[in-house]
């Protein structure tokens, strides 16, 4: 038994391309490291980013945002907006002080369940070199979690 | 945060092992504990685990114990969604259940089958566990959306699979469309000669479907013509289709045939006779062709390119010779498509070492289907490119440009066949020395074995190994004049050079080169070879991952003429059932606005692909669409106002789930749970 540090990472992903290759990585059982939780999405265009937020403030070291390449998005465009949302949160992040390459977005089509699978242990090896997400103590004052805490998001997204 | 709402749910908890496929990675029973124990505050009250839960005795578990226990939320830890979702929402249902309070957690296609570490595989379950029963807690319950179905179909691609289906649905009463990018349809069996295994005549069988769908009264035919535009969705596609200018009146011709006679431009033929036969600049692919109208092919035609000539409309009788056509673009209703695009044949050029295009007695096994057909450019003769000669040994080299990693990886299925078939025809016509060059011999299904066998009793010289090179430069005696094939023979165990006067290369089978841009039209998705992804490998071939678009043929991946037959009728066949059905229940997933919150901004107005979202210019509100919206959620997470809801996938949902997901860590390698 070793004590190395293990992320937990929360990923998004869309019904028609990347969640298919989950299921596909399955199917050939390719094996990756299980640090990584997906939650199911109709299209990357969906993700709101407090959802990221979300995920970081309730203990996430680390998010994986995957979704149709580009041109190839099931309704037709919204990947992109997926890109935009994703760029301007990695700038947003920083500025909060805390290290943007925590959130990272991927391509995966239906077809690359041994993409996906490669990119989830790559994001495991990074997220687990920088280490558990420390809230700058400018944002939690006394500790870790205090942003956003608990239903306070809902109201804040709702 | 456990609120008071929460705390009135009554929750069921179901692991299935699946066999060992679940239970022997995932500690199930610790699962199922933790479910009945750890979330017991979060309104489990009963947590089970089943062999299977999708066997009708796990359903009735479920069932029981919503009756019983009065569930009103269910969570399966199983396989994906995408499998047995509906299964346990119509366990659910029978229960008496709304279905869409069921949730399902895919433990095996994310968790055993992925995971290798036991602990670690118990604890993610758990949590994913946990984040169903959050996310479950914020359904609501939901009404499918009920679609009706246009009862016309569009079947794109007029090869042996889109006349099948086409005539499938033609025939139990329903219209058809189909459309047709070549002047005639009939696709590539229409070019070959015999069919393996049984040496049936491919013209002798196909045309008179080919004269079936021409003449059916619930077929519409476009050849010459293009989809360019799909708008809709399943049950409702508007579709745009190109036609391109025959310049023939096609009310006014009769097929006479006049025009090609007078028309004084010779051309190579490069489509349907593979570049070894001639045709005009007015023409008709094959004399069979359907529909009878001939084509003048602007590029070539001496009146479009020099401005004087006009031989055809001088001797046409029925002045159907029309040069002012210009494309004409239709559009039609049609509720399911099938597409049935084909193939590209594998480019043998870029095979370099094996000489075709440099060495003239290297053909491709598209041009020995012209060479050895009765009417195709030498009525049947086998000969040499000299025209005259006949070959008095032959070699024919396997998988050219498949099974490598240098061009393809995959099998082309049909290329042993077709590589025997032509040894036989070579044997039977010529009586030539015939060697064959394999990797492996794959004769499966009916009766092809057997044909293999018949072949290794004509005599014909089987010769295992991957050919390195073929090349005209002769260094040993009775190798001049020759092609020289110098190949490894893996069975004897030593380099062989066997010279022979013709070499035949079968190629494979490739993605039609503009797959992408098909697949991108249409909103399906192309596998990372090109061909078209179904929704299922094994268990639904013919569907795809959008409502309401099929694949039959080979555009779904490489396959013989009986298997594209019985996908063209599988596919028909889905259709069928979804006309008769006159409706179609889709996903209640749409987005809402609630007008009370929304602020007007516009915002989301942009966002939509599909125009689903009106802007009330009095109220200064904007209002969706349900029957446009296809429910990606953009726009609920856009909305700065919160004034976007999306139904199946809210705000709530998600951020419970997330809750859910992240209330354990992650186990240590090897540490005991």
């Amino acid at each position: 038994m070793t004590d190395q540090f293990e992320p937990v990472i929360i990923g998004f992903t869309c019904n028609w391309c990347s969640y298919r290759a989950a299921d596909l990585a399955g199917t050939a059982r390719v094996k990756y490291p299980p640090n990584v939780r997906l939650i199911r999405l109709m299209c990357s265009g969906r993700l709101d980013p407090t959802f990221v937020l979300k995920a970081l403030s309730s203990g996430a070291d680390g998010v994986m945002i995957t979704g149709c390449h580009p041109g190839e998005c099931h309704y037709l465009e919204q990947n992109y907006k997926a890109l935009r949302r994703y760029l301007l949160l990695r700038r947003t992040l920083k500025q909060m002080g805390i290290e943007p390459e925590r959130v990272k977005l991927v391509w995966a089509s239906a077809a690359e369940g041994v993409h996906l699978a490669k990119e989830i242990t790559t994001l495991v090896e990074e997220i687990r070199a920088l280490g558990p997400l420390q809230w700058p103590t400018s944002i939690t004052g006394n500790g870790k979690k205090a942003f956003l805490e608990g239903s306070s998001v809902k109201e804040a997204v709702a | 945060m456990t609120t008071e709402k929460d705390k009135e749910h009554k929750v069921g908890v179901y692991v299935c092992h699946c066999g060992s496929n679940i239970a022997g990675v995932v500690d199930v029973e610790d699962v199922r504990d933790f479910a009945a124990k750890d979330l017991e505050g979060r309104g489990v009250v009963v947590s089970r685990d089943y062999k299977f839960m999708c066997s009708s005795l796990g359903q009735e578990l479920i069932e029981k114990d919503i009756e019983e226990l009065d569930l009103d939320r269910v969570v399966v830890a199983a396989c994906s969604p995408h499998l047995h979702e509906k299964t346990f929402r119509n366990a659910c249902s029978k229960g008496g259940l709304n279905p869409y309070l069921c949730e399902l957690v895919s433990i095996r296609e994310q968790v055993s089958w992925v995971t290798t570490d036991k602990g670690q595989a118990t604890e993610k379950a758990k949590a994913m566990v946990s984040g169903g029963v959050e996310r479950v807690l914020q359904n609501d319950p939901l009404e499918p959306l009920s679609v009706p179905i246009h009862p016309a179909t569009l079947v794109v691609g007029g090869g042996i699979a889109g006349i099948q289906a086409a005539l499938e649905i033609a025939d139990s009463g329903f219209p058809v469309i189909m459309v047709e990018r070549e002047p005639s349809i009939g696709g590539h069996m229409a070019q070959f000669d015999k069919t393996f295994p049984t040496l049936d005549c491919a013209a002798c069988i196909l045309t008179p479907k080919m004269v079936d769908v021409g003449g059916h009264q619930n077929i519409t035919m476009h050849t010459w013509s293009e989809v360019v535009r799909v708008d809709g969705y399943v049950g409702n596609f508007t579709v745009t289709i190109k036609k391109k200018p025959r310049y023939i009146d096609e009310d006014l011709c009769t097929g006479c045939g006049i025009c090609t006679d007078k028309c004084p431009k010779k051309i190579i033929d490069e489509v349907f006779e593979a570049g070894l036969g001639y045709r005009k600049a007015v023409y008709t692919p094959f004399p069979q062709a359907v529909p009878k109208y001939p084509v003048i092919d602007y590029d070539n035609c001496i009146y479009f390119q020099k401005g004087t000539c006009k031989a055809c409309e001088k001797f046409c009788p029925t002045e159907a010779i029309d040069f002012n056509q210009e494309d004409e673009y239709i559009t039609i209703q049609v509720g399911n498509i099938i597409l049935a695009t084909g193939y590209d044949l594998f480019d043998a050029r870029r095979v370099t070492q094996y000489g075709y295009g440099r060495l003239a007695n290297v053909f491709t096994s598209l041009e020995f289907e012209r060479l050895s057909n009765a009417a195709g450019p030498t009525n049947g003769e086998i000969v040499l490119r000299d025209g005259v000669t006949q070959p008095s040994s032959v070699g024919i080299i396997h998988c050219v440009g498949s099974r490598d990693r240098n061009y393809n990886n995959y099998c082309s299925v049909i290329c042993c066949m077709q590589g025997l078939k032509f040894a036989h025809l070579v044997k039977e016509r010529t009586g030539a020395t015939v060697y064959n060059f394999y990797i492996d011999m794959r004769t499966a299904y009916k009766a092809y074995d057997e044909f293999y066998q018949r072949v290794l009793e004509e005599g014909t010289l089987f010769v295992r190994g991957k050919v390195a090179e073929v090349t005209d430069a002769a260094r040993l005696p009775g190798e001049e004049g020759k092609l020289i094939i110098q190949t490894e023979d893996t069975l004897a165990g030593k380099q062989r050079r066997i010279p022979v006067d013709m070499v035949i290369l079968s190629s494979g089978l490739e993605p039609r080169h503009d797959a992408y841009d098909v697949a991108k039209l249409f909103g399906i998705a192309c596998s990372s070879d090109g061909w078209f992804t179904e929704k299922h490998p094994k268990l639904d071939p013919v569907a795809t991952m959008t409502e309401g678009i099929f694949i039959a043929g080979v555009a779904q991946g490489p396959k013989d003429i009986p298997t594209s037959v019985a996908q063209g009728a599988a596919a028909a066949a889905r259709v069928l059932g979804r006309i008769q059905q006159g409706e179609i229940e889709l996903e209640p997933v749409r987005a809402s606005v609630d007008q009370n919150k929304c602020s007007g901004c516009r915002i989301c107005n942009t966002l939509c692909p599909f125009n689903a979202i009106l802007f009330h210019e009095d109220r200064m509100v904007s209002e969706i669409n349900p029957a446009l919206c296809q429910g990606c959620g953009t726009c609920v997470a856009a909305c700065p106002a919160g004034a976007i809801s999306g139904t199946g996938f809210s705000n709530d949902q998600i951020m419970s789930q997330i809750e859910g997901l992240l209330m354990l860590n992650v186990a240590p390698v090897g540490g005991a749970v």
